[in-house]
């Protein structure tokens, strides 16, 4: 367009798959590396495209689950079943494969520690992703800016990142909070429903100036959680919002 | 490199349905749901505080309360619409007035159009893709009232473009003589986002 710098287009590359880990039962996490890849923003995502061997391309997009770091990053997916792009990656694709993938993309779901907070993170399934290269950011550079994770899975074994979790908890401004929605272990003690506004008030306590929201997952989980936090009174420029699917956590 | 690049045991299992051969973009696919994307939370604006204005470079302003808008001649338009996040949904059916019959008895001075919208959102497109038929400001989706989560009361539809064109919770049109990146474009997505060229980041 007429006036207006045309920056380098956001080209494909080709990285190798480092490193491949089951995280829970549908959950793998993807260690990708490439000379070309320079960083990203904690939230931002990457498009991935296949081939096959006629030509016939798919692509779709994932979060970038890791801390920012140039010539690597993290991927987390959940298998869909009947889905065309994740048992790909979750089943087909191996350590040494290459993968076609560009990015970084999208600029406003994102947070680094420079933007403050208190934070307020909630997430549903495998929506945690984005969220979780924040909690990386926040971790790797000693951010002490009071946060919380709301987090939603069905079980205790769907929990993504349950054992790394639990270390970055140790950090005494960092609360997290999980609800498992569909089984429980007999000792849970924890929430067992749907994120609703009764939770969310217990969790989130009193709103204070500068807080922020992030919230990811499946629309369903996006949409109420969302409103309620408008309800609570966060202005709607502090919550950002990211949906993977239409259905889920 | 990337060009003749093969993913090793890449089949593909939604391949393009024959009967819509022609109809979906690269890159994309179909599907039966009405996925939602927006950046933050849904605005909830009820009819009676709604109103639609034309503005910036155009003369005169105009502008229409929600009971004006609705009293104006509506089309029900039957098209396919394609996002950026890779879906394509085919036959979309909507019910809305088209840019035309708003633009009516008006003078642009301008080339281009920012949507400007309840949350705050805006996207830019060329004025000459939002006239001639091509455009609508539509409240009603599948027979029923758009759903605040669509952008209702009321939505820009340009299903040529980029679904995120098609800016939700939309609340009037400003006319520009420079083109003005909007909300996404600013943040790295495509000025113009034509599907059928794969114009979805800066540069493509
Ligand atoms: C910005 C963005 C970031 C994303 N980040 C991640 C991520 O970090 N990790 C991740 O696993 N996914 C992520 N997704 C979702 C991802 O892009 C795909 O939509 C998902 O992997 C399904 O693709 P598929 O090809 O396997 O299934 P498809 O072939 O596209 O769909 C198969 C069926 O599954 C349904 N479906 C699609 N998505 C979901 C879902 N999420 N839950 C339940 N049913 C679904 C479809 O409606 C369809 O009926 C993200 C999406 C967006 C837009």
């Amino acid at each position: 367009m007429a006036g207006t710098a045309v920056p380098g287009r956001l080209a494909w590359q080709l990285a190798s798959v480092a490193a491949k880990r089951q995280e829970t039962p549908r959950v793998i996490s993807l260690r990708l590396e490439s000379d070309a890849w320079a960083g990203h923003l904690p939230g931002q995502h990457v498009d991935v495209r296949l081939t096959a061997e006629d030509g016939y391309q798919a692509q779709r997009s994932y979060s970038i689950s890791s801390a920012p770091e140039p010539g690597v990053l993290e991927l987390t997916v959940e298998d869909i079943p009947d889905g065309e792009v994740s048992p790909y990656l979750t089943e087909v694709l191996q350590p040494a494969d290459r993968l076609e993938l560009r990015g970084p993309i999208g600029g406003y779901f994102t947070w680094t520690a420079a933007d403050g907070g208190p934070l307020l993170l909630v997430a549903g399934g495998s929506g945690v992703a984005p969220l979780m290269s924040m909690l990386r950011e926040r971790a790797a550079a000693g951010s002490d800016v009071p946060t919380t994770l709301l987090y939603s899975s069905r079980s205790w074994d769907e929990i993504i990142y349950r054992e790394e979790l639990e270390r970055l908890a140790a950090d005494p401004t960092l609360r997290i909070v999980h609800t498992l929605t569909r089984s429980h272990p007999a000792d849970w003690a924890g929430y067992t429903r749907r994120i609703d506004a009764a939770m969310l008030a217990e969790v989130a306590g009193a709103l204070l100036p500068g807080s922020l929201a992030y919230v990811c997952g499946p629309t369903r989980l996006v949409e109420q959680v969302a409103t309620d936090l408008v309800t609570r009174g966060y202005p709607p420029a502090a919550i950002k919002t990211e949906r993977f699917g239409p259905t889920g956590g | 490199m990337a060009g003749s690049f093969i993913s090793r045991g890449f089949r593909g299992r939604r391949r393009e349905d024959p009967a819509v051969a022609g109809r979906v973009p690269p890159g994309q696919y179909v599907t039966p749901d009405f996925p939602v994307l927006s950046a933050g939370p849904t605005p909830h604006t009820s009819p009676r505080e709604w109103d639609f204005t034309l503005n910036g470079a155009v003369d005169p302003v105009r502008r229409w309360t929600w009971e004006e808008f609705r009293a104006l001649p509506r089309d029900t338009v039957t098209v396919d619409i394609h996002c950026v996040t890779k879906w394509s949904k085919l036959d979309t059916v909507w019910e809305g007035v088209s840019l035309d019959t708003l633009f009516a008895g008006i003078e642009p001075r301008g080339a281009f159009v920012t949507a400007f919208c309840d949350g705050g959102y805006t996207t830019n497109l060329p004025l000459r893709d939002v006239l001639d038929g091509q455009a609508w400001i539509a409240f009603a989706y599948g027979e029923e009232p758009l759903a605040a989560e669509h952008g209702g009361p009321a939505r820009l539809l340009v299903p040529h473009l980029y679904f995120w064109k098609s800016a939700k919770w939309v609340r009037g049109l400003t006319v520009t003589e420079r083109d003005r990146p909007g909300f996404w474009e600013s943040l790295g997505y495509h000025d113009y986002g034509d599907p059928w060229r794969e114009q979805r980041y800066q540069g493509d």
